[in-house]
């Protein structure tokens, strides 16, 4: 039994979060302005302050509260992404609920009580706890997509997730059940040791069921329906966060579980995530092509990529896990920097959101317009970019995997999402200019040009993120 | 210059020069004519600077020159550049073309001015880098960064169908260029490293060395490009603005033969080898097929385009043959052809200014008005043709020499390519410049202003120096092309030695 400040160390930023969003629904229930903007300006530092605390937790690999809950390097890389999505997406948030009329107070809270979710999550060293995180983690989900009350494709938005967001839970809870009776255990660990002699068949049916739970939170084929429906339904802060911070979280504790609990299954789970990444990228690649909405067709490409990222997964190796982490650092950032383009893609008091809105975009909006392609060119992987480098290290791990069929089909893949990003910078640069934007408001303007930064420059000095993703793929191993 | 050398210097002044332009505001008429100074200056001092860098070049020595390295990303990964006699003069020829590019795009650009010349300079900085890159990832960067600006280019300052051309110029590069990182990627693991000096020792076996030449046979041959993945370029050519026809003829295409001579022959003897009678024939194929369809055009880009197909035709005929007079034509070939069809195609731009339409029936009888013209045009027709006297006939002649010693059914087949050629070129001539004057809009033209004598005067010189003093270009790679060829023939000697062991 270890001590509980020892425990209580290693879970600080949970325990910020977790305080502080009761302290805040005190306050926001008290005081009940609407329109206040200092619930999410308090948030904000919340989840900065969970972030920095973390600074502090340079230990080895702690494992507290019975094994159910594991802080190590991994954990830490991950939730310093999950903790900058949700940053991010509040930040982008202030002006679009305040024009939107939506900006309640609950909004902050319940972001800061999802990245309370994804946090446990992305720790979770046994069933309990992971099935803990992610239903805190969806249930705020759920709300928060159809935060536009008013609104009917949000609403239909918030419900479609629901309904298969609970399906999914369920599948994942049978699953889970069925691990636990197979292994007598809940600790990922103790799985992991009670199946070194060879699965049964039910241990293979428990291992289906809670990929297919966890498929559907990174949102992969054939688990996808829902992404184009609520990225475009939701409101498109909402959208944000969905797309960064809680991808971080499923994709973490997809990796996690598959390396700690099932390590001797390895032929069984790598055709899985063969399956869905090759599934993913495709559909990802194909369905994005005939899309006019910018929120649809970056949920086709959002699917894309988590087929990419789980290439990296599919080799199974400490450099595959190391071009996963690789691979989310640097989405994250290209899809905050697409979304707060996006956020700012406003024509008198409305916000609009087809691609032939940007028409032009060169013209009247010259930074953001540079900004923009960038991002595309390095959603679609063309060097010297960021998401050049992505794709470098997990396609590394899938060629040292001899995995050569799946490396080609994904770089098949890449060819034909390429068009459609080119597609969205033929639209700015070529095309006739349409209505101009208003002006974006200073925070989404930074976040527009720190996105823009990281992009064009990573390649300059890319060490730190480098070095700190393969300490945390270390960690796993 | 703080820490780096002075290939880094090279690759990176252009950017300043494009980070100085971005500084610029305002869009008066006294900025644009700032940019388009400052664009000029910065290529020129660039030309200036690969000059002082040939200067301490040794071309006696066969090994990489002006070697700088830098750690970069862990990992294996390496920031490390240097050239050798295959490389210097492809990156003299990427920096003295540049400053033609600029004065090219002086009056035809009229819109936009200031992301032109950047997306020229970081062109520029990108195919520099292609060209000095001894790490095979850096080398990949530059390679593929390079699709940006040029897509750009062609999609915002082309013709009427540049949209299509634009995607299917990058899209087809793109392709290519994928395979050939999956190659890069089942190199490095087998080395452990992607120094292309270490790569070069590395022996690969036999079964993985066909699959990565193909891969690298992929990206080279769009690039080049060869018959049948040839389609892209007279669409990228017709619809791209003069200076990204020059830039696109002269440097980009041989990107992909440098690539041959760099990569594939070395690295993988046994595959080249193998599969040469495959290039030879898709070679031969490229010289009398786009000859024809050259024949038939009605489009003097496109003419010009189909040429240029059918030039590098030779290239990788030549690569292949893998003797001396085969490789050292090829890079001749390449270098020669970067001066013409640069020249020629600034030739389409001056009256393309004028008249505004690239279709040959509107011209005729140019040479009583625009006498200087014709005489300009005339030399880089020739030499086109490989006219002995102008640089295109050493190229030529060396290569099919070469192939002939390696496979005389090549060479004799290849050599109707000349024949074809000349037809074709000179009907071009025939129909654009003489004939009668008797067209109204034709009547008007003027002759060569003094800047486009100052653009074409130097590269006609260069195509006749060359022409007759083959000896600069020849001597500087005949070093390093001797190495290739030592290590290719030991490498296969071994090859069959070990074959003949199992025996």
């Amino acid at each position: 039994m270890t001590p509980l400040s020892f425990a209580l160390a290693h879970s600080l930023p949970e325990i910020v979060l977790a305080i502080g969003a009761l302290v805040l629904l005190m306050m926001g229930a008290l005081r009940r302005p609407k329109g206040d903007w200092i619930i999410s300006e308090c948030a904000i530092a919340l989840l900065g302050l969970a972030a920095l605390s973390m600074l502090f937790q340079v230990g080895p690999t702690a494992i507290i509260w019975d094994g159910a809950f594991i802080d190590d390097a991994f954990a830490r890389f991950m939730k310093f992404l999950a903790l900058g999505g949700a940053m991010v997406s509040l930040i982008l948030s202030r002006e679009f609920m305040a024009r939107e009329q939506i900006d309640f107070f609950e909004f902050p809270i319940l972001v800061l009580l999802a990245t309370l979710g994804m946090l446990m999550l992305i720790s979770a060293q046994s069933l309990i706890a992971l099935y803990l995180g992610l239903e805190l983690m969806s249930l705020a989900l759920y709300v928060i997509a159809a935060f536009h009350r008013t609104n009917l494709r949000a609403s239909e938005a918030g419900l479609k997730y629901f309904v298969l967001g609970a399906l999914s839970s369920g599948m994942l809870l049978y699953g889970a059940s069925l691990l636990y009776g197979f292994a007598g255990t809940v600790s990922f660990t103790g799985i992991g040791e009670a199946l070194k002699g060879g699965p049964s068949i039910g241990v293979v049916f428990g291992l289906v069921f809670v990929m297919a739970g966890l498929a559907f939170k990174m949102s992969v084929v054939p688990f996808h329906m829902w992404t184009p429906d609520v990225y475009e339904g939701a409101p498109t802060p909402v959208t944000t966060f969905f797309a960064s911070a809680a991808k971080m979280a499923a994709v973490a504790i997809t990796v996690r579980i598959v390396m700690t609990a099932f390590p001797g299954m390895k032929l069984q789970w790598q055709q899985i995530v063969v399956f869905i990444s090759i599934l993913s990228m495709a559909i990802g690649a194909f369905g994005a092509i005939g899309q006019t909405n910018i929120k649809r067709l970056m949920a086709y490409s959002s699917i894309g990529h988590m087929g990419f990222a789980l290439v990296g997964l599919a080799a199974g190796t400490e450099q595959g896990v190391f071009g996963v982490l690789v691979y989310m650092a640097i989405y994250l950032a290209m899809t905050l920097g697409t979304f707060a383009v996006i956020l700012s893609m406003r024509v008198g008091n409305t916000y609009v959101e087809n691609i032939g809105d940007l028409a032009g975009l060169s013209r009247n909006h010259k930074f953001m317009a540079f900004v923009m392609a960038m991002m595309m060119f390095s959603l679609a992987g063309i060097p010297p970019l960021a998401g050049f480098f992505a794709k470098w290290y997990v396609f590394l791990a899938a060629i040292k995997a001899n995995l050569y069929w799946l490396a080609v089909i994904g770089m098949l893949a890449s060819v034909v999402s390429a068009f459609y990003y080119l597609r969205v910078i033929k639209i700015m640069y070529l095309d006739e200019p349409a209505r101009p934007f208003e002006k974006a408001n200073w925070e989404v303007s930074a976040i527009v040009a720190l996105g823009g930064l990281f992009v064009v420059l990573f390649w300059v000095y890319p060490a730190p993120l480098v070095n700190a993703a393969s300490l945390a793929a270390k960690s796993l191993f | 210059m703080f820490g780096f050398g002075l290939l880094s210097g090279l690759i990176f002044l252009p950017l300043v020069g494009a980070a100085f332009i971005l500084l610029l505001r305002g869009e008066s008429e006294a900025t644009l004519s700032n940019v388009r100074w400052a664009a000029l200056l910065t290529t020129v001092v660039t030309f200036l600077l690969s000059l002082y860098a040939w200067s301490l070049f040794d071309t006696n020595s066969s090994a990489f020159q002006l070697v700088e390295e830098k750690s970069w990303l862990g990992s294996g990964l390496i920031y490390k550049l240097g050239v050798d006699g295959m490389s210097m003069p492809f990156v003299l020829l990427t920096t003295f073309l540049m400053p033609f590019c600029i004065l090219a795009s002086w009056e035809s650009i009229t819109f936009r001015v200031k992301e032109y010349m950047i997306a020229f300079l970081v062109l520029e900085t990108l195919m520099i880098g292609v060209f000095c890159a001894l790490d095979l990832v850096l080398f990949y960067l530059f390679f593929e960064g390079g699709l940006i600006p040029m897509f750009l280019i062609i999609g915002i300052w082309g013709g009427k169908r540049r949209i299509y051309a634009s995607f299917k110029f990058f899209l087809y590069t793109l392709l290519g260029s994928l395979l050939m990182l999956l190659a890069i990627m089942a190199m490095y693991g087998v080395a452990g490293t992607t120094d292309i000096t270490v790569l070069l020792k590395t022996t690969f076996p036999s079964s993985m060395q066909k699959w990565l030449w193909l891969a690298f046979f992929a990206s080279f041959a769009v690039k080049m490009p060869m018959w049948p993945v040839h389609t892209w370029l007279p669409d990228a050519h017709v619809e791209a603005p003069t200076a990204g026809s020059v830039i696109l003829a002269g440097i980009l295409l041989k990107m992909g033969g440098y690539g041959f001579i760099r990569f594939s022959l070395p690295m993988f003897p046994e595959a080249s080898q193998y599969f040469a009678p495959f290039v030879w024939t898709l070679s031969v194929i490229a010289i009398v097929y786009t000859s024809l369809v050259a024949l038939v055009q009605e489009d003097m880009k496109k003419l010009i385009a189909y040429s240029s197909v059918a030039h590098m035709g030779f290239v990788t005929m030549g690569l292949f043959a893998m003797n001396q007079q085969g490789v050292q034509g090829a890079i001749y070939q390449m270098i020669s052809h970067g001066l013409v069809s640069g020249a020629l195609f600034l030739c389409v731009g001056v009256v393309y200014d004028r008249l505004h339409t690239r279709e040959i029936a509107a011209y005729g009888g140019l040479v009583r008005n625009m006498p200087l013209y014709a005489v300009a045009f005339m030399i880089f027709t020739m030499a086109n043709v490989g006219l002995p006297g102008t640089s295109g006939f050493v190229g030529e002649f060396l290569t099919l020499i070469g192939t002939f010693f390696a496979n005389a059914w090549v060479g004799l087949i290849a050599t109707t390519g000349v024949i074809l050629s000349a037809a074709y070129a000179l009907y071009l001539y025939r129909r654009v410049i003489f004939g009668v004057l008797d067209k109204p809009s034709l009547m008007k033209m003027q002759d060569l202003n003094a800047r486009e004598i100052a653009c074409l005067a130097p590269l006609a010189l260069l195509v006749i120096y060359y022409g007759v003093q083959p000896g600069p270009i020849l001597s500087a790679c005949a070093a390093s092309v001797d190495l290739l060829i030592k290590n290719y023939q030991t490498a296969l000697g071994l090859t069959k030695a070990a074959t003949l062991a199992l025996h």
